[in-house]
């Protein structure tokens, strides 16, 4: 069916399609969108779903854990300094494996404080254990939504997914999509049956004992072969998804890279406008595409190298920065990726949007310019640089 | 209440082999908590002494299904759980009646555990949240609480050359729990079980959140031989020190009320972390403590005559 | 018990065997040991009440025997023991 939804509410949608046990609430711009629209399903007695309005973002986690250790499907959603509230607790969802899904509407954290869209608080936890999956536009965002528990529920992975959307960006537009009906979500999510619940009085299980140096090593060991196995299984449920619905999702999607020498990398709702400038500058001659990465955790770093490997010139955008001194995160995943696997590629880092700064395509372009000169002249002025600052 | 051979019949929650202090007052306080319930039980633990000690993998001494999840959010993470359950319940998936029990230290329920608290019991949830009050983080090393007496040395309240140990008073975290207008509110302490036993009963009836404040003697932070923890706690309460009381639905009854109390010296001179106040220079300060008891006592009896008559003239 | 490898453990730090820490011997911890004596005791049960440890074991409303694997020695049973009674003895350990 075709409607006419923002990204918060197609992500709303999902969730009373996926009609989970248990949610636990607690506002934040801009994600209260969703929670909001939620609650009214709640209210019209759309869902099932015992409906928590809690009293942070850190007992929201803290439920939704309680919850999926109880045996039910659990969510939560949340924003910026409201993940980074959570963060301690985010950690343990993903410790416990608790196949826990949360969407997230980026935006930038504080200080300042800023409610417009960057991607700090997802990188800020980006190696928390939690899977994450960027979405385009409002349609990825819900189809998204629609794959995760799959995900996150295989037995291989057991690890809880985080999905994001860019906020206001995409969490406030209202674009036309594509829903399915809710039986056949119901059919492609299946039934979840736990191994361990917590509620189960002929089997009690302890969750979360004092795990000193004898045994915590081999849980994490545990947990770092789950997030491997993701990235299997986030192929094979996108391979389920096409089949069921039509739409093709992977670890990433590549456009226009068959014969490209120059490449951009994105995340997130960059990549229409980018497709778009990436369209306009092939008319121009150059050989260029681009990469929008899906799936962030587990970073594709074999099959992205294997995707790059033509490539002379890449610039990858971050919409957030690492201060750690050398460029944003993804910039860094990138690099890392193609260390020993090819030499010859120059990288070069553009950090941009940060606190909703706009991101134009003469911005894109220009980036594009950038590229094909560094790629003319083999020279690279600086490998980390920043678009639409005021210099 | 059930006698002690009938509780004696009944299976131990609470498995020995746990690494918690010989004596110790949380040990004592579970057991007897959890031998209370008559239905199978979910527990939550806030990180301190009890979860560390009675879980330590590949080892648990929990018979019930457990949860901890960290030391601030034990009841919001039980909230999650026992939400779970109803939406279990509703759809026909389960048939036992689960009753549901948080455990905290003041630690984890008067400080950084208080905002999850004050939320779960706002909300309404079915389910007991047990405070063993030791009075300090026991656990990391004896930090004071809010929860710490006054003039107790700890070792971020330590007495001094300038200092008398911790200058203020602890927060009555049963009152700040009794503003929340819950059903069923009480003190207790494992000295008088048969009555901390009654009150987890009538607790775990209740049909909404529940709150008992136990006192738990700790022979570490306390300083005092662990044979002495009964009587610890039993002196606590004959002081009026521990006032042992509880709220029903608003009205205040006192469950021990003597004709004499004992002086609130008689408490601290056995308790090394007291030590220091019994010099002249701190003589002041065990008057002053007296003062403190006897008028949260006299404020106790009126409360409980006040919303008793209230109770009446409804 | 010998230490597993990664894969030989469930998932997530989960304990799958409810009250297994009794396989966890305290007893060692005592300094001094609980001797009970039948022929003083009234099975009031007032020092099983108080047990931290689950150590005082009573079949059918009788004290049956101390558990020494377990008892840690606070001697709170000996304490609590009633004044007229007082049928338990702390006793050095050897």
């Amino acid at each position: 069916m075709r409607q006419a939804m923002t990204g918060n509410e197609a992500v709303a949608y999902a969730m009373k399609q996926i009609n989970p046990e248990v949610v636990a609430a607690y506002p934040i711009t801009p994600q209260t969108g969703i929670m909001q629209k939620f609650a009214d399903y709640v209210a019209n007695g759309q869902v099932d779903t015992e409906f928590l309005t809690m009293d942070s973002e850190h007992s929201a986690m803290s439920a939704t854990i309680g919850a999926s250790a109880a045996g039910v499907r659990a969510m939560t959603a949340t924003s910026s300094n409201g993940l980074a509230y959570m963060w301690e607790i985010v950690y343990i969802a993903a410790s416990y494996r608790l196949p826990i899904v949360m969407p997230v509407v980026n935006r930038a954290l504080s200080g300042p404080i800023n409610i417009h869209c960057d991607h700090s608080d997802t990188m800020g936890c980006r190696d928390s254990g939690w899977i994450q999956i960027f979405s385009e536009n409002s349609q990825e965002a819900y189809d998204n939504a629609v794959q995760a528990l799959r995900i996150a529920e295989h037995p291989d992975v057991m690890l809880p997914v985080m999905i994001t959307l860019d906020g206001f960006i995409i969490s406030h537009a209202l674009e036309t999509l594509s829903t399915y009906e809710d039986d056949k979500v119901k059919k492609f999510i299946g039934n979840y049956i736990p191994k361990h619940p917590l509620i189960n009085p002929s089997q009690p299980v302890t969750y979360g004992p004092l795990d000193f140096f004898d045994y915590y090593f081999e849980h994490k060991r545990q947990q770092a072969e789950g997030m491997v196995n993701a990235k299997k299984v986030i192929q094979e449920v996108g391979r389920a998804f096409e089949k069921e619905f039509n739409r093709s999702y992977g670890l990433f999607e590549e456009y226009r890279m068959a014969d490209a020498e120059l490449a951009l990398i994105v995340l997130g709702s960059t990549a229409g406008t980018a497709k778009a400038v990436v369209d306009m500058v092939r008319e121009k001659g150059y050989k260029i595409g681009l990469i929008k990465i899906r799936c962030f955790r587990p970073f594709p770093e074999e099959e992205l190298a294997e995707a790059l490997k033509r490539i002379k010139v890449l610039a990858v955008m971050d919409r957030s920065l690492g201060f750690n001194g050398v460029g944003g995160p993804l910039f860094n995943d990138v690099r890392a990726a193609l260390f020993g696997r090819n030499a010859e590629i120059k990288v070069v880092n553009y950090v941009y949007g940060l606190g909703g700064r706009e991101i134009t395509p003469n911005d894109i372009w220009n980036i594009c310019n950038n590229i094909r000169d560094i790629n003319l002249t083999g020279k690279v002025q600086s490998s980390v640089n920043y678009v639409g600052v005021r210099e | 209440m059930a006698s002690l051979k009938e509780l004696s019949a009944r299976e131990e929650i609470v498995a020995p082999g746990h690494r918690l202090c010989p004596g110790c007052g949380a040990a004592i306080v579970s057991r007897m908590v959890t031998k209370a319930a008559k239905n199978p039980l979910v527990v939550a633990c806030a990180t301190g002494c009890l979860e560390v000690s009675t879980t330590i993998y590949p080892y648990t001494s929990w018979k019930s299904s457990f949860l901890h999840v960290a030391f601030e959010n034990s009841a919001a993470s039980l909230s999650g759980t026992e939400a779970a359950y109803r939406a279990l319940k509703k759809k026909g998936k389960i048939k036992e009646d689960i009753r549901f029990i948080s455990f905290g230290g003041d630690g984890g329920t008067y400080d950084i555990g208080f905002q999850s608290l004050s939320g779960a019991l706002e909300r309404g949830h079915r389910m007991l949240v047990i405070c063993y009050d030791n009075g300090a983080y026991m656990n990391t090393g004896i930090q004071r609480s809010s929860a710490t007496p006054r003039g107790a040395d700890t070792t971020t309240s330590p007495a001094g050359k300038e200092a008398y140990g911790k200058k203020e008073y602890p927060k009555d975290l049963t009152a700040c729990v009794v503003a929340h207008d819950i059903p069923y509110a009480a003190q207790a302490s494992p000295s008088h079980w048969n009555d901390l036993m009654k009150k987890v009963e009538k607790a775990l009836e209740v049909d909404g959140p529940s709150f008992i404040n136990v006192l738990s003697p700790c022979p570490l932070g306390w300083r005092y031989p662990g044979e002495e923890s009964i009587e610890l706690a039993r002196l606590a309460v004959e002081t009026g020190f521990w006032q042992l009381y509880e709220v029903e639905n608003g009205v205040y009854k006192m469950n021990y009320n003597p004709k004499e109390r004992k002086p609130i010296r008689e408490w601290l001179e056995k308790q090394g972390r007291f030590r220091h106040l019994f010099t002249p220079a701190n003589e002041h300060i065990l008057q002053e403590l007296q003062e403190y008891v006897d008028k949260k006592w006299d404020r106790l009896l009126k409360l409980c005559s006040i919303t008793e008559e209230a109770n009446k003239t409804k | 018990m010998s230490n597993k490898k990664w894969k030989e453990i469930p998932i997530g730090g989960l304990i799958l065997e409810p009250g297994n820490s009794v396989k966890y011997k305290t007893g060692g911890w005592r300094v001094f040991r609980p001797v009970h004596d039948p022929t003083k005791c009234s099975n009031c049960l007032i020092c099983w009440i108080y047990c931290p440890d689950s150590s005082i074991i009573v079949k059918n409303g009788k004290i049956e025997k101390f558990d020494y694997d377990h008892c840690k020695g606070c001697g709170i049973c000996a304490r609590e023991c009633p004044p007229k009674i007082k049928a338990i003895k702390m006793v050095k350990e050897e």
